[in-house]
């Protein structure tokens, strides 16, 4: 579905990401984890092409990216990013929104096809019963499904989600993400997700791709990248990795500095 | 104050345009009463009332709604590329080329040899000379820098309005006076030509704008998520970028520096019509103008014989009527609502 191969690119002079390559294949729930500032957001710039390629090149379904015009990706590709601009409008005019990539020539105004796929994704998010409150007025769970939901307006094979979870409680975090693997298994959405929470990430992402300074460190099951020794050198945090019981995936924990030293002289 | 459904604000619009016309043409030292206008009118041509209305009256109307109508739609535009409440025609310098140019015409004299076309045409020129500089500056690899235009903007108003002030500070009394008074703006405009080009113009530049809705709707969540929208954000500013300099440019040349219209009507009109910018184009449109027909008649009225500048007549009325109903809006509790 999306491969990148080769890709070296940045900001300015400065070059972030270095000969990066990755293949998400159709229907993946793919996940991203890494350090901060190790290029995480930097590879989905690339890909929604708002970082251009110094070197190297992005494919979408076998078309070279730079081949494809804005309103063709944004209809194969929908993004729910991490800053969150809260306006004064309704959910239903923001999930709305979505729908700009389908406006015809000479279109101003939304068709009737239109405003009943909004009213499906909301049903489908479960925001429905909020489609005339405001995008400021509501909390930071709700106005997350609502960026969900308009993604999904677009209609896309591919979502690419930038830390969804940051800033949820436990009961969100589950909320969202299970909400993603289901359009993931159920409807065959092709996912791309960042995760900074380790086990959330080990939990429900079929494949794992981590980030260390640009380059790809490692790719794989969660079970083949979550070891304690990758773990250790490229977050230089020292973690003890167990199995979950139910799921059999990885789960991290970290270990304290007070712990450390209290282990360190009782040995 | 709350979202009102279109089916009302548009009539209202319409309705506010409307009677401003009629008192506009209604008004003024002639007193002419408003039953005998559409006699006058029906009679047709010879008497003396038929040419003050029709001379004197409805070019200022006319112009009005057009100037008026411009500043809002390019306030609406600017403010929303910008994603920034504050920006307004004027801070992009190009009223102050525009002065610049008209001031550096009546102290050469140009306006002797073409009485009708010379102070337009330097006026606009005085704004190209600013916007031309202000895009090319700010463009890098094909990228339009916003902040970098937002900058340079305000610093080219402040060098072309010191360099204005410079002219007066050498310039005859009577030069003096021109350049003042064309600085605080008129909607005084003797050719019929010009008055109907500038109104074509915004009536035109207001049917384009509505390819730029939703593209202005996407950009209001942010550059970035425009893109992800499937926007050519690029693109799309440039193109907006010209628009709202052409209609500037327009309006200043012919009518001097009418400040606030741009900055005030935008943000009283999404104040009711929300963030979706199919309903603030035309109803900013139409607010704006017949908010500057009857700021007109006003500045006409208001201490006869002397004509105030109408600039003076926008800034005041539409400063406060502004703080009153924005007092109000947090008195009553109501928070957000502009950008």
């Amino acid at each position: 579905m999306i491969e990148i191969k080769g890709l070296t690119c940045g900001y300015g002079q400065k070059t972030i990401l270095h000969d990066v390559d990755l293949s998400v294949k159709k229907g993946q729930f793919f996940g991203i984890i890494g350090p901060n500032g190790s290029g995480k957001t930097t590879i989905l710039r690339a890909i929604t092409r708002l970082v251009k390629p110094v070197k190297g090149s992005i494919f979408l379904d076998g078309v070279e990216m730079k081949d494809l015009h804005f309103s063709d990706v944004a209809k194969k590709i929908a993004v729910v990013s991490q800053n969150m601009p809260l306006i004064a409008m309704t959910v239903r005019e923001f999930v709305l929104l979505g729908r700009i990539p389908y406006y015809r020539k000479l279109q101003f105004y939304e068709r009737d096809e239109d405003a009943a796929i909004a009213g499906k994704v909301m049903e489908l998010t479960g925001i429905g019963h909020l489609k005339d409150s405001l995008m400021s007025e509501m909390s930071a769970g709700e106005v997350q499904l609502a960026f969900i939901a308009r993604a999904l307006a677009q209609q896309p094979k591919v979502l690419l989600l930038d830390e969804p979870t940051s800033h949820l409680d436990i009961t969100h975090q589950a909320g969202v993400l299970d909400l993603v693997k289901r359009l993931n298994r159920q409807e065959g959405l092709t996912v791309v997700i960042i995760l900074h929470d380790l086990n959330l990430a080990s939990e429900y992402c079929d494949s794992l791709a981590l980030v260390d300074n640009g380059r790809i460190k490692k790719t794989g099951r969660p079970g083949d990248v979550l070891d304690y020794k990758t773990i250790e050198d490229v977050y230089k945090t020292v973690v003890v990795v167990r199995q979950n019981p139910l799921s059999m995936k990885p789960f991290v924990m970290i270990v304290s500095e007070e712990v450390r030293k209290k282990c360190e002289n009782g040995s | 104050m709350n979202r009102r459904p279109m089916r009302f604000l548009l009539p209202a619009a319409c309705l506010f345009l409307a009677a401003a016309a009629v008192t506009a043409m209604a008004s003024g030292s002639a007193g002419i009463p408003l039953k005998r206008i559409f006699m006058i009118i029906l009679e047709g041509k010879g008497t003396p009332e038929y040419g003050i209305l029709m001379d004197i009256r409805l070019p200022r109307v006319v112009l009005g709604f057009a100037v008026g109508g411009a500043l809002s739609l390019a306030g609406v535009m600017l403010q929303g590329m910008f994603r920034n409440p504050l920006v307004e025609p004027y801070t992009l310098g190009i009223s102050g080329g525009g002065a610049l140019g008209a001031a550096l015409c009546i102290v050469f004299k140009l306006h002797y040899l073409l009485p009708m076309t010379a102070l337009p045409a330097s006026g606009f020129l005085g704004s190209c000379l600013v916007v031309v500089p202000l895009y090319f500056l700010n463009m890098r690899q094909n990228v339009l820098r916003m902040q970098g235009i937002l900058l340079t903007g305000v610093m080219t108003s402040f060098i072309s309005s010191s360099l204005v002030f410079l002219i007066l500070a050498i310039s005859k009394t009577d030069e003096l006076h021109s350049i003042v008074f064309w600085i605080m703006g008129s909607l005084e405009e003797p050719s019929w030509m010009l008055i109907l080009i500038v109104a074509a113009i915004a009536l035109i530049c207001l049917l384009l704008s509505y390819f730029f809705a939703p593209v202005l709707n996407a950009l209001s969540l942010g550059e970035e998520e425009a893109v992800h929208l499937g926007i050519d954000t690029e693109r799309a500013k440039k193109q907006l970028f010209l628009m709202a300099s052409l209609l500037t440019g327009i309006s200043v040349s012919l009518t001097g520096i009418i400040g606030f219209v741009g900055l005030i009507v935008p943000h009283f009109v999404r104040m009711m019509t929300g963030y979706d910018h199919r309903r603030l184009f035309i109803i900013s449109f139409l607010t704006g103008a017949g908010f500057l027909i009857f700021c007109d008649t006003l500045a006409r009225t208001a201490l006869p014989p002397l004509e105030l500048p109408v600039g003076v007549i926008t800034g005041i009325l539409g400063g406060s009527v502004f703080i009153y109903v924005l007092t109000r809006r947090h008195i009553s509790g109501r928070s957000g609502g502009s950008l």
